[in-house]
């Protein structure tokens, strides 16, 4: 394969700073750039970097591609691959790391086939083989039954890396880097797609994402209103009600409560599963929680097997206890 | 003038089998199909099929199945076109033994997609349930040169457009593009339908088109593989978990309060 070198991340700078996700990256692209004893460096795309290019080299990155453009100031995958592209092919590195954001999910596919290279999707860890200088990427499959190895045959090496995978890099305001600028030629004529409208949805409150404590109910609920339980336990809690998709799909509540490997993913200090079995899909979302905590009538549920506490007895009775018994601590 | 329109759908080991049925042979790096548990089509993809359907209730249209795969279920692959899909055409060949290599298996349906004359637009499932790789529907677009707009919920053509409501992280996005063009679809768009007993009858008479490699017209100085398995396996979980025991339910779930004050969890 046409030997490429250095780590490059693709940034997320679109709120004016570093995106979370970009300091999770750092901290993968950190360990298999000093692996490789090459240089890491990030791509960001925008119309304000100044910002995000120091934040980036305080988080570890030698070099910053500034790629300023006003096409470029919201996400649009066309003007972004477009970009991307030229950037890739005059920088030529060994491995690209993309984060496996809304945005990402499409942008790390279509670039790969762009390039015409491979894409390690979805993973929770990457190394590098020293000698042969490949990325291994560890990537959950089978809805996360099993883990694939996969590697990829060309440069340059492209990730996508599972959101929460990695702790966020440490920041350290003595490091010092580069900032080049990359000019791009964009024209509105390379949009495919128009965004209409945008309709937000989300309930009021600690976003899921974001939530230290999240209670999620499921299937086993049986309807809508016991979800009214759950919403009175997280109020007692700080916390923020998420649900299985089962629970969604059935209509109970909005998909934006989905947890799991099609909805989001989530990494709370404490994670209580109320009437959820624990399928494989449902854990690919929540398998980052400091603990989790299971309330299920089935003592045979796969969940009492991921579970650092468990009760078996049905959620009518367990719930209002736990609540009642939890509003006297407080 | 008909909207024509193919669906991308992949049979897949049933997702929902018990998960002690789920067994990997490690040495060959593959998954072991589970013995007296069908195959089923694609979740996702029948969520696809759904999307294509609505669009026919609505409107002169027809739609095209195509799937790829090393050996097919015919009763399982003729679901959709017992649910109302007017044809199937199925890639038949050993090169989608190594399906995780979505770069190859793209080209396959760019070539069978080029052969059967094109498509207004293409509806595929956000992802298939056996390697969840999220790449196929994309890679077929850019090969394509189209737009793409997925994790669709609600999918319209209206005056030579496609318009989607796109799921976003809080709500959704409605997002326009020019046909010819690719949408993938989510669980969200709703239950697909049942097929109806005429449905059956129909689809029983119905052939599939069943092509090789060998018919298709593929650019070989592209089809070397961009991925390689290295390994498969299954992760095992160390947690142990303390079953909190009360007098009763109730006293469970008390006790339950007072064990992660306790532990300091809360």
């Amino acid at each position: 394969m046409a030997d490429g070198t250095g780590v490059l991340i693709l940034g997320d700078a679109t709120d004016g700073e570093l995106g979370s996700t970009t300091l999770e990256l750092l901290a993968a692209g950190q360990k298999i750039a000093s692996e490789l004893g090459e240089q890491l460096s990030v791509a960001l795309l925008g119309d304000t970097l100044d910002v995000p290019a120091q934040q980036a080299i305080s988080h570890g990155a030698q070099k910053v591609y500034a790629v300023n453009h006003p096409l470029l100031a919201k996400f649009q995958i066309d003007f972004h691959l477009s970009a991307l592209e030229a950037l890739s092919k005059e920088v030529g590195p060994r491995i690209i790391l993309v984060a496996r954001t809304n945005e990402g999910r499409d942008l790390a596919p279509r670039l790969a086939f762009r390039l015409g290279v491979g894409l390690a999707q979805d993973c929770l860890e990457v190394s590098v083989d020293s000698g042969s200088k490949t990325l291994m990427a560890n990537r959950p499959v089978y809805g996360g039954n099993a883990i694939a190895v996969v590697s990829c045959d060309q440069t340059p090496q492209i990730a996508a890396i599972r959101p929460k995978a990695y702790e966020p890099a440490e920041e350290d305001s003595s490091r010092t880097g580069e900032v080049v600028s990359f000019p791009v030629e964009l024209n509105e004529s390379l949009a495919l797609t128009q965004v209409v409208d945008t309709v937000i949805e989300e309930a009021e409150g600690i976003k899921l994402e974001d939530a230290r404590i999240v209670i999620s109910g499921g299937r086993g609920l049986g309807g809508p209103e016991p979800f009214a339980h759950l919403e009175e336990l997280a109020k007692v809690m700080g916390g923020t009600v998420g649900a299985s998709r089962a629970a969604v799909d059935s209509g109970w509540v909005p998909s934006s409560y989905q947890v799991g490997l099609t909805g989001k993913t989530i990494t709370p200090d404490l994670y209580i599963m109320v009437a959820i079995s624990g399928a494989s899909q449902h854990m690919a979302g929540c398998s980052g929680s400091k603990v989790i905590v299971a309330i299920n009538k089935d003592a045979e549920a796969n969940i009492f097997k991921e579970a650092r506490y468990g009760v078996v007895g049905d959620w009518e009775t367990v719930l209002p206890a736990l609540t009642t018994a939890l509003k006297e601590l407080t | 003038m008909a909207i024509k329109i193919g669906v991308l759908a992949k049979q897949v080991i049933d997702p929902e089998m018990p998960m002690a049925a789920f067994r990997i042979d490690e040495s060959s790096k593959k998954v072991v199909p589970p013995p007296n548990i069908p195959p089923v089509v694609n979740g996702f993809d029948e969520n696809a099929v759904e999307a294509a359907l609505l669009i026919k209730d609505a409107q002169e249209a027809t739609v095209t199945v195509i799937s790829t795969g090393t050996e097919f279920a015919l009763d399982v692959m003729k679901k959709p076109l017992s649910m109302g899909a007017d044809e199937l055409v199925l890639l038949q060949d050993d090169i989608f033994e190594n399906t995780i290599d979505s770069f190859l298996t793209a080209q396959l349906l760019v070539a069978a997609i080029r052969k059967l004359g094109g498509f207004d637009l293409i509806i595929c499932g956000r992802q298939a349930s056996d390697w969840d790789n999220a790449q196929v529907p994309l890679g077929v677009a850019e090969l394509l040169g189209m737009a793409s707009i997925s994790l669709g919920k609600k999918v319209d053509v209206i005056d030579g457009k496609v318009r989607v409501e796109r799921i976003i992280a809080d709500g959704y996005e409605v997002v326009e593009a020019s046909l010819p063009s690719l949408v993938t679809v989510s669980n969200e768009l709703g239950q697909p339908r049942y097929p109806t007993l005429r449905g059956i009858m129909a689809a029983t008479r119905k052939k599939p088109t069943i092509w090789s490699s060998g018919d298709l017209d593929l650019d070989s100085s592209q089809s070397s593989s961009r991925i390689t398995l290295r390994d498969l396996f299954v992760p095992v979980s160390d947690q142990d978990c303390e079953i909190i025991e009360g007098e009763d339910p109730a006293d469970s779930g008390r006790l339950l309060a007072l064990k992660l004050r306790e532990d300091k969890v809360i």
